[in-house]
């Protein structure tokens, strides 16, 4: 069977990993610079796409182009999403059905923005192998509803990529443990990435892994952490900066540019946090520098009711497994976030037994993936993973109820049927509605889409449309009807409510030629004028800032330096950029220490500014 | 233009059939119609050895599990998808002592839906004084907020119900389970008739219990919905 890799599409990272078959072990691909993580970060340039680190570098420069966390737009509609638009940079696009964005002066829906960074991970795959990569098991959060999973499959086949299988993140997690005999009987696996969380209890033995629960929130990460930490920071910069920003006439809320500075230093912050008790976070603002200190217990403070948040499902779960906590064995922690102290520690709390992190949370779910990869290309017998619905679907019947068709927590593959007939004499068109979710009303839970089944016309209540329901093996729902009493086949036609229509998808395949990526060349070339704006930009303020702190002759130096990269920049030449960018860093390198000192004096004592901040 | 309404067969909400009535499945080679018991290739009996079912579940699930074969042509994938669900849907009901003891009910009554369900609820005869209190003190509880006697009682009245829902649970698969496996042919209805009124009673207090819990804001177990 041909290759087939393992892929971990993240809110914040994304990885390709496959089994080596000297050593039956999984691994990462890393990047030609020997980097694993693919940060989830796409840029719209008009030079065309440019996906991870060089997109993730100007998300402060560009933020109206530059798309992050897009896994959180997956299979969603305006409505759901709203709320989180206000803090989000780029536009989000008002209307019914999947949600889309206006970026680089086009549209484009998440499933478009996913299928670059899975692009650029083909890629990767196929640089490293020396031949095409066209099969990939891909990693979705455990509690994704159908829409969320076959936006991510759309995803797959916009970038050219046969998703042989979509399998749970926490579940992939569990076999890259139980690949390593980590684990045996049952295990918790807490998953709480950068935008969503998942909790699964499963069963492992003989080298089944049987999920017996999952739940969860896929709307719950570390995203959240960084927003609630960045909106009190920006509180408490109105506090102390209230004078320059009303000198200046600034709202720095309504400055997007701003803003996701103020997001990155938070994010920054939090991760520093896990490690210390303490860290300062300074932000070079036009006109000053926002500077303070934070403590972990600060931090603590804001990020505790997420954090509470990750509870409920995590009991329920537990209670769904016909489970108590005293049952759990071992509890696995999987995702970034897991790296927050105050995570680990609620997580003890609550399953009364200290957790594993043995294998690197950012990495376990790849590694799995590659495992389960490699199961379906037939490399390993002896692991079988049965995993399970996290939602009930339903049908909506009169009066709105839902008729629970499929209970959450179901082994997969699953069928179930159900007889319909018509009320109409005559009556030609029969319109299911099919639901997912846990609530009575069919307008509470998530609709996934309309079935119209067309049968010939027969008095009413004589045909007898039997409607078989399938969720296979990657959570994905099948439906098909055949009428019984005439022995013809209903013909179905499906209506996704936040999908992507066969023809969509058709047409957003041809358009990714017509957008294609970046060549390497332009990419390189994007990338230093990039580097070039990053330079400009702080040089551009610190010339401000501390004019009066160096010589007139560093000062002419510094303007002579930047005037030259002015001009490089709007070049075609990239070594001419490069090469003017390396002489501002230098001629200003001076000056921002200097600056730096002045800024930290005092509060730092004798260590030097270079030091805290980890360079220029 | 026809008004497109959902049409119900059985008059009283869309028929469920459940994954009880497998599809003409495939096991192996030759086409089968096989009941749950069969799949496992254990007697009609209710006494099951759990370890042992999940053994050969296990077995099962590897045998006839889509990941196995991926290479297979289309339609043999989805032979191996229907088997797989059915094997699925026949270890979740038979290990359920419960489920189980629904699912025998039904096989032998021969039904293939829920039509003429057993478990339609049904009062307790033994219980219908308390059962009016709480449906007025339910209603009640509608109207307006709840004082602090009132949730007070009302959490009560649960306990009790709970408590009761578990003798009743008991029963049903300790000594009815036992008397079933136990009775000739001749003594079999009336031990099914004993199951059909235990199930009733069941479902019954399950939606009381449901109404009380939200009366109380508290989570319920969507006893409600049709599982």
């Amino acid at each position: 069977m041909a290759r087939i890799v393992g892929i971990d599409l993240g809110t914040t990272n994304s990885l390709v990993a496959y089994v080596d078959e000297a050593t039956r072990l999984p691994r990462i691909i890393p990047d030609a610079e020997g980097r694993p993580l693919l940060p989830s970060v796409v840029a719209f340039t008009p030079d065309g796409i440019v996906v991870g680190d060089a997109a993730r570098r100007q998300l402060a420069r560009r933020p109206a182009d530059t798309v992050y966390s897009v896994k959180r737009l997956m299979g969603r509609g305006f409505e759901d999403v709203k709320d989180e638009a206000r803090y989000l940079p780029f536009r989000i696009l008002p209307g019914e059905g999947l949600v889309k964005l206006a970026v680089g002066g086009r549209e484009v829906t998440p499933p478009e923005v996913s299928a670059a960074i899975l692009k650029a991970l083909k890629e990767r795959a196929e640089r490293h192998f020396g031949e095409p990569v066209e099969k990939a098991v891909v990693t979705v959060p455990a509690y994704f509803n159908d829409a969320q999973r076959q936006a991510t499959k759309d995803a797959g086949r916009i970038a050219g990529l046969d998703v042989v299988r979509i399998v749970n993140e926490p579940t992939a997690a569990s076999l890259a443990y139980g690949l390593h005999r980590l684990s045996q009987g049952i295990i918790a696996v807490y998953d709480l990435g950068g935008g969503t969380f998942d909790v699964s209890i499963l069963r492992v033995k003989d080298g089944v892994f049987e999920v017996l629960a999952t739940n969860g929130d896929t709307h719950l990460g570390g995203d959240d952490f960084d927003r609630v930490l960045a909106l009190w920071l920006l509180e408490d910069i109105a506090v102390r900066h209230h004078a320059e920003l009303d000198r200046d006439c600034v709202d720095l809320a309504r400055d997007p540019e701003a803003m996701q500075e103020l997001r990155l230093a938070a994010e920054a912050a939090k991760i520093r946090l896990s490690a210390e008790e303490r860290t300062t976070l300074t932000i070079p603002f036009a006109g000053f520098t926002y500077r303070r200190e934070i403590t972990r217990a600060e931090l603590e403070r804001l990020v505790e009711p997420l954090v509470a948040r990750t509870l409920g499902p995590a009991r329920r779960a537990l209670a769904d497994a016909g489970m108590t906590a005293a049952d759990i064995d071992q509890v696995v922690l999987v995702g970034g976030s897991t790296r927050v102290p105050l995570v680990r520690r609620r997580v003890q709390e609550l399953f009364g037994t200290p957790p594993h992190s043995q294998l690197n949370p950012d990495e376990v779910v790849a590694l799995g993936a590659a495992v389960q990869a490699h199961i379906l290309a037939g490399g390993i017998t002896d692991m079988l993973l049965l995993d399970v619905t996290p939602l009930s679907l339903g049908i909506e019947s009169l009066g709105g109820i839902v008729n629970v068709l499929i209970p959450r927590n179901t082994t997969i593959p699953t069928s179930a049927r159900e007889m319909f007939t018509t009320s109409v004499d005559g009556q030609t068109l029969v319109d299911l509605h099919v639901v997912q979710g846990e609530r009575e009303l069919a307008k509470d839970c998530r609709s996934l889409g309309r079935f119209e089944l067309r049968i010939e016309p027969m008095p009413a209540g004589m045909p007898k449309i039997e409607v078989t329901c399938l969720i296979d093996a990657n959570g994905i729902l099948q439906v098909t009807a055949k009428e019984q009493r005439s022995g013809k086949a209903a013909s179905i036609e499906v209506k996704p409510t936040y999908g992507l229509g066969e023809a969509d998808v058709a047409r957003m395949i041809e358009e990714s030629f017509t957008y294609a990526e970046a060549d390497v060349e332009t990419r390189m070339l994007i990338e230093a004028r990039n580097e070039a704006d990053t330079v400009l930009v702080h040089a551009g303020r610190a010339l401000t800032q501390g004019a009066q702190l160096v010589s007139s002759d560093e000062r002419t130096a510094i303007e002579t330096a930047v005037a030259a990269l002015r001009a490089a920049r709007d070049s075609d030449d990239r070594d001419r950029i490069h090469e003017a960018t390396t002489a501002v860093n230098r001629a200003t390198e001076h000056l921002a220490e200097v600056l730096m000192d002045a800024a930290l004096k005092g509060a730092l004592g004798s260590r030097r500014a270079t030091e805290i901040l980890g360079g220029p | 233009m026809w008004h497109l309404v959902l049409g119900l067969i059985s008059g009283l909400g869309i028929e469920w059939t459940g994954p009880f009535d497998g599809p003409v499945v495939f096991l192996g080679r030759r086409a089968l119609r096989k009941n749950f018991f069969e799949v496992f290739g254990l007697p009609r009996k209710l006494a099951i050895d759990l370890a042992e079912l999940q053994r050969r579940f296990y077995a099962l699930a590897r045998e006839h599990h889509p990941d196995f074969h991926q290479s297979a042509p289309p339609e043999e994938r989805v032979r191996v998808e229907q088997t797989s669900a059915l094997v699925n849907a026949a270890y979740r009901t038979l290990r359920d002592p419960v489920a189980r003891v629904d699912y025998l009910v039904r096989l032998e009554e021969g039904r293939e839906t829920r039509e003429g369900d057993p478990s339609k609820p049904m009062a307790p005869p033994a219980l219908l004084q308390e059962m009016f209190e709480i449906q007025e003190a339910l209603a009640e509880a509608k109207t307006g907020d709840l004082d602090e006697a009132a949730r007070a009682t009302l959490a009560q009245q649960r306990a009790t119900l709970c408590a009761r829902l578990a003798d009743e649970e008991a029963r049903l698969t300790g000594p009815l389970s036992v008397r079933w496996d136990n009775a000739s042919p001749a003594e079999r209805p009336t031990a099914l008739a004993a199951f059909k009124q235990a199930l009733a009673t069941r479902a019954y207090l399950r939606t009381v219990i449901d109404d009380l819990a939200e009366a109380l804001g508290e989570e319920t177990s969507g006893a409600h919905r049709r599982h």
